[in-house]
């Protein structure tokens, strides 16, 4: 019966933000004008940076003290999907931040809302950082330049040593093997799985989709083809479906205080997620330290060494920055410089997108001490994951994601209907709006 | 003082009002209903500079929310969630009214606070409360009861208790005060002829309460219309509520998720012209009757 109270919270947010954009002109607040490096040359350039990276205002510091006529300050945000959304809700009321962690996923909706710039001529010099793949993800094949990659998230298959020893079970190196697997871990302990398929978790399910080579958009000429539905989709989603019917895997979203428990208590065994895991698992199942290893992601066919990526962002300039050479200068150094990378990958741990700082890097996270070779599997990895373009709409597929699974778990209905479905409300979606599509 | 003499006096006093009014009232609802009836046409690939315009489409927006299949069955499951809420968190805070009113009853102060202390709970920690009391492997509850609390059916129920445990203090306050004001000879003459508490309550003290009985209802029904914070807090733990459970939540859905402001404007001008019809429907149907006393 709060929902009086949450619709007046709305409406005093929504009224504030009205207020903000009653004109419809961005409105700049006097420290932004000031800030305009044409009209003042004496004052430092202010930048406003979101971001949800951890401690990255301890790395913006470090660039605050050697650039004292560019001063960022960092907006912590949280992550995810909000984080999307309030970036292009704020962008339509005319007041978004110069600067802006955005997920690749996302960038295409940005690029759509027109709320990033095309950094083409200010990057022109570090394109040969980042790989080919990367690159794509941030100019979507286009001419133009919308964000500067920095990091990724190569998808690996992580498990608990221990256990997978105590049951006497092999690294599986195929789906078909991670499927018997799932069965001797039903009989050996009733009580645990193998895994679980998480209907709350579309980017995962997306890697694993282009781990199978999944194209789910792609751009030919002016137009869009949007093919979600396609083979290798299906491919996944029946596989998983099989197994979660047959009650080989189990079906509890991920990131819940459920699935905490069952990582941190051993009654999950295997988690294939991205890059990013240690410090997930860190956190959220802090008894298993140790425990647990990573492997390269099981493939469809034995010999091959393909995975695809789950997360992963870049750095973009908002279009309607008054400082946007400042701003692409900030953005190069925080995702080139070999100072700033370092910072990132210590104190944000993050997987840096920069090929050079990839194979560099030394120390194993620290949940994950019994594995020394962490980064260079990590890197193995990464060189034979493949992404596809992000189309303009992820939302709405992302959202189709969770209530079209969410619906084939609860009724037993079959997942490739549900992908099926992702790819009607995409495309029903696209053509309201009026993208030219190609069939 | 004469009418003309009063000038521009009662103006200034307004003004403040006034100015309230529109800034926070009139400007936001004529920006939702400009909205509503706008829609932004995107040509070719929809990328970069000026590929992207906002057009007039009239109706076009309110046609295609009332032709939702989702949002009707949205509208169905908060009738059911709706009428459950209503008939169990109202009838217990008349009865926990009535007993804390009661002559005989000790310790009204504190039972009155705690009854009433979940309403300050707000309502995202309330529910998170619950979702854990409701998870299997963190509840204390499902150790002893095993029911699903989040499963297809159950969990409409979960969600009311939800509700109920937070609604009850305050409507029975309401309800409570309203008892206080009664003037007690008229209890006292019930006595005199002979009647019992309980013959007190239900002969006296209910009809007598009918105004703010009304008047909670009404509160309830608009509250339940806007159920938004439950689901939307339970949902991450279960795959039994989806992103268009209540009306509210695919308002939230078409705004922030998908990215359409447009399509939430017009849903949310339908909910609140369906609040307006329920809830004035109700005052209307009760109105000869509850305030005939009054």
């Amino acid at each position: 019966m709060r929902a009086n109270r949450l619709g007046a919270a709305l409406a005093v947010a929504l009224t504030a933000t009205l207020a903000s954009c009653g004109s419809g002109e961005p409105t700049e607040s006097p420290e932004a004008a000031q800030s305009r490096p044409a009209s003042s040359p004496q004052g430092p350039v202010k930048l406003t940076y979101w971001t949800w990276a951890p401690n990255m205002d301890k790395i913006v510091e470090v660039w605050n003290k050697a650039h004292p006529d560019i001063q960022v300050t960092v907006s912590k945000q949280a992550g995810g999907d909000d984080a999307a959304a309030k970036f292009l809700t704020a962008a339509k009321a005319g007041n978004p931040p110069d600067l802006v962690q955005a997920e690749y996923q996302h960038l295409p909706s940005f690029i759509a809302a027109d709320a990033v710039a095309d950094l083409k001529a200010e990057t022109a010099a570090i394109k040969g950082e980042f790989s080919e793949g990367l690159w794509g993800l941030v100019t979507l094949g286009t001419d133009a330049v919308y964000g500067i990659p920095q990091d990724s998230g190569p998808m690996m298959l992580f498990y608990r040593q221990d256990l997978f020893d105590e049951y006497g079970l092999a690294v599986p190196k195929t789906w078909q093997e991670y499927g018997e697997a799932a069965r001797t871990v039903r009989k050996k302990d009733p009580k645990a799985y193998l895994g679980t398929f998480s209907s709350k978790d579309p980017g995962a399910f997306t890697g694993l989709a282009q781990q199978a080579g999944a194209q789910w958009w792609s751009i030919s000429g002016e137009a869009w083809k949007v093919n979600i539905a396609d083979e290798p989709t299906q491919q996944v989603a029946g596989y998983w479906d099989a197994l979660v019917k047959e009650g080989a895997i189990d079906d509890m979203p991920y990131f819940t205080p459920e699935w905490n428990k069952a990582l941190n208590d051993g009654k999950l065994l295997t988690w294939p997620s991205a890059v990013w895991a240690p410090g997930v698992l860190s956190s959220n199942a802090p008894k298993a330290k140790g425990k647990w290893a990573v492997a390269p992601l099981p493939q469809w066919n034995a010999g091959e060494s393909f995975s695809g990526f789950w997360g992963g962002s870049s750095t973009a300039v908002s279009a309607r920055t008054p400082s946007k050479a400042a701003a692409a200068q900030f953005a190069t150094w925080l995702n080139t410089d070999p100072a700033a990378i370092d910072l990132l990958v210590e104190e944000a741990a993050i997987y840096p997108a920069a090929t050079k700082a990839q194979s560099s890097l030394g120390e194993p996270p620290e949940y994950f001490a019994n594995q020394p070779d962490f980064w260079q599997q990590a890197a193995a990895v990464s060189a034979g994951a493949r992404g596809f373009t992000f189309g303009p709409n992820v939302g709405v597929t992302y959202n189709a994601f969770k209530d079209g699974f969410d619906k084939a778990l609860q009724n037993g209905t079959p997942f490739t209907g549900a992908v099926q479905g992702m790819q009607d409300a995409t495309v029903a979606d696209m053509r309201k709006s009026g993208f030219t599509i190609a069939s | 003082m004469r009418p003309s003499q009063r000038g521009a006096w009662p103006y200034l006093f307004l003004t403040p009002a006034i100015v309230l009014f529109t800034l926070f009232l009139a400007v936001p609802i004529g920006y939702t209903v400009y909205l509503a009836l706008r829609r932004t046409k995107v040509s070719g690939l929809g990328l970069g500079r000026g590929a992207r315009r906002e057009v007039y489409v009239g109706f076009d927006n309110f046609a295609a929310a009332l032709a939702d299949a989702e949002l009707w069955s949205g509208w169905l499951r908060v009738l059911g969630y709706g009428s459950l809420v209503l008939v169990v968190m109202l009838g217990l805070a008349l009865l926990f009214a009535l007993m804390l009113d009661s002559a005989r009853v000790r310790l009204a102060r504190f039972s009155r606070i705690a009854i009433f202390l979940p309403y300050a709970v707000p309502g995202v920690a309330a529910t998170l409360l619950w979702g854990f009391l409701y998870l299997p492997s963190l509840s204390p509850i499902r150790d002893v009861l095993d029911v699903d609390f989040l499963g297809a059916t159950t969990v409409t129920y979960s969600m009311a208790n939800v509700a109920v445990w937070g609604g009850v203090g305050f409507n029975m306050l309401v309800l409570y005060t309203t008892l206080r004001a009664i003037p007690r000879d008229l209890y006292e003459a019930a006595r005199l002829d002979g009647a019992s508490e309980l013959q007190i309550a239900v002969r006296v003290k209910i009809p007598l309460l009918g105004p703010a009985i009304v008047l909670t209802t009404v509160f309830s029904i608009i509250a339940t219309i806007q159920v938004f914070t439950e689901p939307t807090t339970l949902r991450p733990l279960t795959n039994t509520i989806s992103s268009t459970w209540s009306p509210l939540m695919k308002v939230y859905r078409d705004a922030f998720v998908t990215g359409d402001l447009y399509s939430a404007a017009a849903t949310s001008i339908v909910i609140a012209a369906i609040s307006l019809v329920l809830s004035f429907g109700f005052l209307r149907v009760v109105r000869n009757h509850a305030f005939r006393e009054g």
